[in-house]
Order: C-alpha cells, then sequence, then structure tokens
C-alpha cells in the first residue's frame, strides 16, 4: 500500500456539451514524479487545469491527502500547495525577478503595506539558489534565456511551499543544455520528497525522468502504471489507441529539377551571411540548425517580414526586387511560421476565418472586392476535409478551442487555400502529438508531390530525416553544410552543426 | 434527484431565457423598444410626430459619424478627433458660403480677407458655392485622417495618443480661425440637409441628411460584411502580427480606416452646421463621447476584432432616445451626464458578462 498524496476520482468534465474528461480515476503516490502523457485533446490540460483551480469540474472529485478538494480558484491551489508551472510561462517580463517570485503575496513589514525589501531579496536569492540560478534578484526578467525563465517559475513553486508541482511541456522552448539543467532540479526534487506531475510529449524524457506513467487518451485514462512497465512504442500505442509502425511516412515524389527558390549570397548583418539556397520544384528541403543558428531569421527574411542588406532572391529564376509578405503570397509563397499564436492564427476567430484570410484576395469579384463568400465556404469546407481538421463547426467555432495539432493544420491549410508553389515551414511540429505529427508529416510530402517546393525549418534533427530529400545545416547564420538523403548520417549532421571537424 | 436533472426546472429555464437575450445581437434594439414603450406611458408627448423627427433628425448625423468610429474600433483603434475635425470643418464650409460677415465681429480673424468679406463669404451666391463647402469639408476630414492613419501605422504612434493630439490641435484652430465667434448666415440651401420635410400628411421624417445617413450605413455595413477589406479590418483587429505575415496590407488598411473616420465626422459635420444653420468652432466638442457611447453600447469592442454598423445604429437609437426622454422630462444637464455615464458603464458590464458566457461555454 503506498502512501498516497492525490487522488482523481471518477473526474468528469465537458466543455460545449463535447466530453472532455470522462470517469478519470489516478492516483498519485507520494514523492513520486508521475508522466502525464497523451495526445493534445486528450484531456491532460482540463486534468491539470482542475486540479491548479483553472477550471471546476462536473462530476466525480479530487482528494488531496485523503480529503476532499475542490479549488475554486488559482489561489486555492496556492494555498494547498499545489503549483502549476505553465507552458506558456506566467511571468512579467516588465519585473524583475524577485517582483515575479512574490507577486502573489509580497512580504510586507508590519501591518502597514510597505513592502519588506531586505526580506523579499533575501528569500528571492534563496529561491534562486535553489534552482541554481546565479543571477541577482533585481535582474529584470526580459534579459534572462527561455531557459532561465523556466527556473524562476520553478523558483517561484518552491518559494510558496509547493508540495506538488505540475511542469506542462517544460522543455519546448529550452537548448539541450537548459535541459539538462531542469531534469538536475526535477531531480532534486524528488530526492527531496516532492511530488511531481510531469506533461509532455518528448517520450524519452518522459521514460528518463518519470517513475510513473498514465496515459489519457480522449478523456479517459488508458494506462497507468510504473514507469518500468512502459516502452516509448507501448505508449505511443495507448496514446493513439493503436500501432504506429512508423513514425514517418514514405516519400512518395522526387524533387523535380526547376528551381522555384533560389537565394544568392544572401547576407544580413549579424544575422545571415552568404546563403546561397536552390529550392528544387517538389523538393522538401530541410535546415537544422540549433537555437541562435538564423534558422527562423532567413526564413523571415525570405517571407519578407525582415529586410536583408545584401544578396539576390529569384523566384522561378526571376529575381525579386522588393519581398513583403502581401507580394510573396502574389508570387505563390506561403510561410508557416514557428509560433501559432502569435503570428500563425486569430485565436478569437472562427476556423473559417482563419482558414480563409491569407486566400481572400483570389476569392474576390473584379467590381467591388466582395468576397465570393459561397466559394470560400466550399474551400474551407474542403480544407477541413482533406486535412481532418477535428472541429465540428469550423464556420462558427473559435480556433482557441481547438488542440496544438489541429491549431496547426488549420494555419497549414490557410496556406495550402493559396496554392502555393513555395512553402516555408518553421517548426511545424511543435507542440503537437504523435497522432497529428503524423498527419502533418503526410500533408507535406502530400504538397511536395503536387509540385510544390518545401523548405523545412525544425530544431527536431529526427523529422528532417524522416521527411527531406535533402538537408542544409546552419549554425552562426552561415550554411555549415549540404546533406543528400543518401548520406544522411544523424551523427555527422549534428557534428557539423555543433561546427566540430567530422573525422 | 435525476428527474430533476432532467426536466429543466422555471428556474433554469428563466435563466436559459435570460442567458438568450444577454446574447442577443439585438439586445439594445429589444432594450430600445422597451424604453420607448416605457416613456410613452410616462412622457406620451414622446410619440407625437414633431418629437419623432426631432429624435430622427437627432440620430442621423450620430450615426454617420459613429460609422466611422466603429471602423476604428474595429482595427482595435480609437478616433478621439472626431469632435474637433466636425470643429474645423463646420468653421470651414461655413466661411465659403455665409452670406454676411460682420467686420467688426470677424476683423482679427485669419480668414477676413482670404476667404470671410464684408458683403459675405467668397463664394456666396455663387452656384459652385455649397458644392465646394462641402468638398472642402470632405477633403479636411480625410486629410486629418490620413494623418492620424499615417502616425499610427507608420510613426506607430498609440491611437489614443495620435488622436487626442490632432483633437486638441483642431479643437484650438477652429477657434483661432474665428476668434471664438460663430459664422451665421448661411443660405436656405445648406439649411436644408439637415431639413425634416414631409411627403404628405405632416409626418416630416425625410431629410436630405436621412439619406446620406442610410446611404453611408449602408456602404459601411457592405464593407463590413462583404468585401475583402471588411475582413482584413477584422484580422487586423484580432492579431495584427499574424495579419501581416498573411498578407493583409496592414499599413495600408489602418490609413484607409482612418481615412474613413475623418470622411464621416466631416459628412456629420455638413450635417451639424446646416442643422444649427452656422459655422460653430465648438460644434464637435460635446459629441465625442457620444460617439464612441454609440458604437461600444451596440457592442462593438474597444479591444478590436469585433463590431458590426447595425449594432452601432442600435447604440444610436438608443442613446438618442434616452437623451430625447430626458429632455422632455426636463432633467438638468449634469444628470443628463450622470445617466449617460451609468449606460456606458451598464454597456461594459454587458461586454464583460458576454465574454464570460462565451469563455465557459455553457
Amino acid at each position: 500500500m503506498t502512501d498516497t498524496i492525490l487522488r482523481f476520482e471518477d473526474v468528469h468534465k465537458a466543455f460545449f456539451g463535447v466530453t472532455v474528461l470522462e470517469d478519470v480515476t489516478l492516483d498519485v503516490a507520494r514523492g513520486s514524479v508521475v508522466g502525464l502523457v497523451g495526445e493534445n485533446g486528450a484531456g491532460k490540460s482540463t486534468l491539470m487545469n482542475i486540479l491548479g483551480g483553472v477550471v471546476t469540474l462536473d462530476g466525480g472529485q479530487l482528494l488531496l491527502d485523503g480529503e476532499a478538494y475542490a479549488p475554486r480558484d488559482p489561489r486555492d491551489a496556492d494555498r494547498a500547495g499545489i503549483a502549476f508551472i505553465h507552458q506558456e510561462l506566467n511571468l512579467f517580463t516588465n519585473l524583475t525577478i524577485a517582483e515575479n517570485l512574490f507577486i502573489g503575496d509580497f512580504p510586507q513589514r508590519g501591518p502597514i503595506p510597505l513592502l519588506d525589501r531586505g526580506k523579499i531579496r533575501k528569500r528571492a536569492q534563496e529561491a534562486l539558489a535553489m534552482v541554481d540560478l546565479a543571477v541577482s534578484p533585481d535582474v529584470r526578467l526580459e534579459r534572462l534565456a527561455p531557459g532561465e525563465r523556466q527556473l524562476v517559475e520553478v523558483a517561484k513553486a518552491l518559494s510558496m511551499d509547493a508540495r506538488i508541482i505540475i511542469f506542462d511541456e517544460p522543455t519546448t522552448s529550452l537548448t539541450a543544455r537548459e535541459t539538462e539543467r531542469l531534469f538536475g532540479i526535477i531531480n532534486r526534487l524528488h530526492q527531496a520528497g516532492k511530488t511531481i506531475i510531469y506533461i509532455s510529449h518528448i517520450l524519452r524524457d518522459v521514460m528518463r525522468i518519470a517513475d510513473a506513467v498514465a496515459v489519457l487518451r480522449d478523456g479517459q485514462l488508458v494506462a497507468s502504471g510504473p514507469v518500468s512497465d512502459f516502452s516509448i512504442h507501448s505508449m505511443i500505442a495507448a496514446m493513439v489507441g493503436r500501432e504506429i509502425e512508423q513514425l514517418y511516412p514514405d516519400r512518395t515524389s522526387q524533387p523535380g529539377s526547376e528551381i522555384s527558390l533560389e537565394l544568392r549570397q544572401l547576407s544580413k548583418t549579424g544575422i545571415s551571411y552568404r546563403i546561397d539556397l536552390a529550392l528544387h520544384k517538389g523538393e522538401v528541403l530541410g535546415v537544422f540548425g540549433l537555437m541562435g543558428s538564423g534558422r527562423s531569421e532567413l526564413a523571415r527574411i525570405i517571407f519578407g517580414l525582415d529586410d536583408f542588406d545584401d544578396g539576390e532572391v529569384l523566384i522561378d529564376g526571376k529575381p525579386v526586387k522588393k519581398l513583403s509578405p502581401t507580394r510573396n503570397i502574389g508570387n505563390g509563397m506561403a510561410f508557416v511560421t514557428e509560433n501559432r499564436r502569435e503570428e500563425g492564427l486569430m485565436m478569437e476567430a472562427t476556423v473559417a476565418d482563419n482558414l480563409s484570410l491569407a486566400a481572400l484576395p483570389a476569392y474576390r469579384t473584379r467590381l467591388v472586392n466582395t468576397v465570393r463568400s459561397g466559394s470560400v465556404a466550399t474551400a474551407v469546407r474542403d480544407s477541413v476535409e482533406a486535412l481532418s481538421i477535428k472541429v465540428n463547426d469550423a464556420f462558427h467555432r473559435e480556433v482557441k478551442g481547438l488542440s496544438g495539432g489541429n491549431q496547426q493544420k488549420v494555419v497549414l491549410g490557410k496556406w495550402l487555400m493559396t496554392k502555393p508553389s513555395i512553402l516555408i515551414i518553421d517548426e511545424p511540429t511543435r507542440g503537437v502529438d504523435v497522432g497529428a505529427k503524423y498527419e502533418i508529416y503526410e500533408i507535406i510530402d502530400r504538397i511536395a508531390a503536387a509540385g510544390t517546393a518545401v523548405l523545412f525549418i525544425s530544431s527536431e534533427l529526427e523529422e528532417l530525416l524522416g521527411m527531406c530529400d535533402r538537408i542544409l545545416v546552419m549554425g552562426q547564420g552561415e550554411i555549415l553544410g549540404a546533406f543528400d538523403r543518401t548520406q544522411f548520417d544523424e551523427e555527422v549532421i549534428l557534428r557539423t552543426a555543433f561546427r566540430e571537424h567530422v573525422a | 434527484m435525476t428527474a430533476l436533472a432532467q426536466a429543466p426546472s422555471a428556474g433554469g429555464r428563466m435563466r436559459a431565457l435570460g442567458r438568450r437575450v444577454l446574447m442577443s445581437e439585438f439586445l439594445i434594439l429589444y432594450l430600445c423598444i422597451v424604453l420607448f414603450a416605457g416613456l410613452w406611458l410616462v412622457v406620451p408627448t414622446i410619440a407625437t410626430p414633431y418629437n419623432i423627427s426631432s429624435l430622427l433628425s437627432n440620430m442621423w448625423p450620430l450615426f454617420v459619424v459613429a460609422i466611422g468610429q466603429t471602423f476604428v474600433l474595429i482595427i482595435a483603434g480609437i478616433d478621439l478627433s472626431q469632435g474637433a475635425v466636425i470643429s474645423v470643418t463646420s468653421v470651414l464650409g461655413a466661411s465659403f458660403i455665409a452670406q454676411s460677415a460682420n467686420p467688426i465681429v470677424f476683423e482679427k480673424s485669419p480668414l477676413w480677407g482670404v476667404l470671410l468679406f464684408e458683403n459675405g463669404a467668397i463664394l456666396h451666391g455663387s452656384p459652385l458655392g455649397i458644392p465646394v463647402a462641402i468638398a472642402a469639408m470632405l477633403v479636411v476630414g480625410v486629410l486629418v485622417g490620413a494623418f492620424n492613419g499615417a502616425a499610427v501605422a507608420y510613426a506607430r504612434i498609440p491611437p489614443f495618443m495620435v488622436t487626442l493630439v490632432t483633437s486638441m490641435f483642431l479643437a484650438a484652430f477652429a477657434i483661432l480661425l474665428v476668434k471664438s465667434e460663430n459664422i451665421i448666415d448661411l443660405p436656405n440651401a445648406f439649411q436644408a440637409i439637415g431639413q425634416e420635410f414631409g411627403i404628405g400628411g405632416d409626418f416630416e421624417f425625410f431629410s436630405v441628411a436621412m439619406v446620406m445617413a442610410l446611404v453611408l450605413g449602408a456602404v459601411g455595413h457592405f464593407v463590413l460584411s462583404r468585401t475583402v477589406f471588411g475582413r482584413w479590418l477584422y484580422a487586423v483587429g484580432i492579431n495584427p502580427r499574424n495579419a501581416a505575415v498573411s498578407g493583409v496590407p496592414v499599413r495600408k488598411v489602418v490609413v484607409l480606416t482612418y481615412v474613413f473616420s475623418g470622411f464621416c465626422a466631416a459628412m456629420a459635420s455638413i450635417i451639424y452646421t446646416s442643422r444649427v444653420d452656422q459655422g460653430r468652432p465648438t460644434l464637435g466638442e460635446p459629441f465625442l463621447l457620444d460617439i464612441i457611447a454609440a458604437a461600444v453600447i451596440g457592442g462593438t469592442s474597444l479591444a478590436g476584432g469585433r463590431g458590426k454598423i447595425l449594432w452601432t445604429f442600435y447604440g444610436v437609437v438608443f442613446l438618442t432616445l434616452l437623451g430625447n426622454a430626458m429632455s422632455l422630462l426636463n432633467v438638468p444637464y449634469f444628470y443628463v451626464a450622470i445617466v449617460k455615464g451609468s449606460v456606458i458603464l451598464f454597456a461594459a458590464l454587458i461586454d464583460v458578462a458576454r465574454r464570460r458566457i462565451l469563455l465557459q461555454g455553457t
């Protein structure tokens, strides 16, 4: 009989009449690290939001230390010692570390609401020491790297004396080194007896740090038990409800010989240096690079969002004088940005409005620019079907209610509606679950087979190896190497990216 | 327990109905009808032909200017300069067509000897007078809008700041032009624009102003609901960065929106100037809050991305009705302001309640 700190009992929740959690019963042992996995939309976030007091449940109950626990707001959760470290960090970048740590509960001097600066400083330093962050508490958050901000959030949880700490996809924006550091700290917390719930799509990480695993699928708990009962393969099988034999679809086409997009000596001070690149019709060309290698910046320059100093861009063999998104779209270019929330979608607008936005000019009447709404509606329906976007009413449901994978399909669908001949995709599978990833890869293959040239930018080398005809390696704004499919070798490519000499 | 849960209780049904009414986009229209019916019982004079005609004549110019404001609010902007545009164009228009000008009053005006002369304004009596005056007013409105839009889109100054500054500048400039004096004695033909007339019977509610307002309203509605440009407006209001990436010419859209707003203000100025029958340098001053209130009461969001011309029309009707009722009841002006303030607060609360219900999704 293990000691249970937290029990979810028959937890039930529905949004808009759609059941998102159904009779979930799960015990969390005191001092354990539970890996919570499942596809996007499986109900992980909702379950954790119930625990964190963000959402109230419709049925069932939570037991904390054997007693009923029904948080009405996040403050209740704080008081119960439950800390939630969100995927999108809940920090104020314009405030200092210390101010962020105590924003909810500033230490005060006596009965008058005066801040006790000495105490704030001291406690902040203690909290930062616990997460090995050697910076002054007076530093503004905006000056920290994403990984360091994550640690500030952890320090905040520790300073509140949290007993249960929930990590929601903590490593998505971290570099490899920062991830290692975070795992070290999680280990230390584990040893100190804290209970940890770790949500991630990176199953390798879950295997590594969790000692128990719980798998959600379509709102139900489909598997749970000690981590030794699981393999990555069996976790994926449980998540998607079927065996997935391969992570990447077979490529069905060969690149053509015509060049769709060509860069000649493209340079921008401090960003990129003399980049030569030729993207062929029907080709999937990967661009791999570590963080800060300039891969995303290059894409932004090509699409006309940022300017460049020197060099030439040719589309279909014709030099293009001035680049702007509007002109580029007119020239058949499309760009799936790396951050769909900020630049890819209108979260508060319907799926249909999002899908049609970029293609609107193609659906206008000549006379007074009216939208041919019938044709747009047909195109929207086709697109929802072709990409199997899971939404029950594309014309009324807002994008923000969709899962990450479906949101990403909306972004792709928006660009496919413009019938692009050149598609640039930057981290198209970030924050997307296994099943939806496969679907996105299939879509990419389909697009390339139809003759579209695809520039596939990613920090996940594996997916580039699985999907690309050719891979370019970038580092510090330069192309460090190019590899054909026949030469693909994970180690060699990684070494190139790290600028180590290949023996 | 289960039986109870299955059959919705009377209270539950009432709540569901309440929610339906609250979420309805016709909420303000319903409120207008209720308000009108209620007032009719208290002050029957509200339904007299004379009063209805005065109600309508108050509505048209406010609607015209609020159409422009609605466009700006949709792109998450705000145009505080509309009131001042009304004032400055009022003075300008009048100084082309006034039939006389008193030298004692206007001697010190910078317009004296340029547009205004002892025997009337430069184009008084000329058949070109009124068209030129109207054109000049519209051109000024458009230019002010272009300035606002360019400052917002290219210099990236917050719209609140830009339009507040243009507002202060223009309001002062209007007073400077005529040294605080009203330009009176406008030609009858100009006065006729805001004048109600009947087509048989004694219901006199047709006017040129009405035609202007309805045409502009129809155009605004058409642009927002049917055109690519309309879709772009909402896209810019919801997420300008996404709009830019998706190929929306964001800057052009912003500039054109403010241009339209200035144009609408100038149109409203034509109607107001005609109704007061003088070029008045403080003409637009009292309207600014009414303009924004009308749009917001209708349901257009100050946060951008949400708004309709029809909603604004309901807001205008509601606000005009409220003002009219209070003047019929001889409510002192300070109470009028208090009541109006409360109504705007109420509208803001409805907006919040609506958003919360949408978020809960139940």
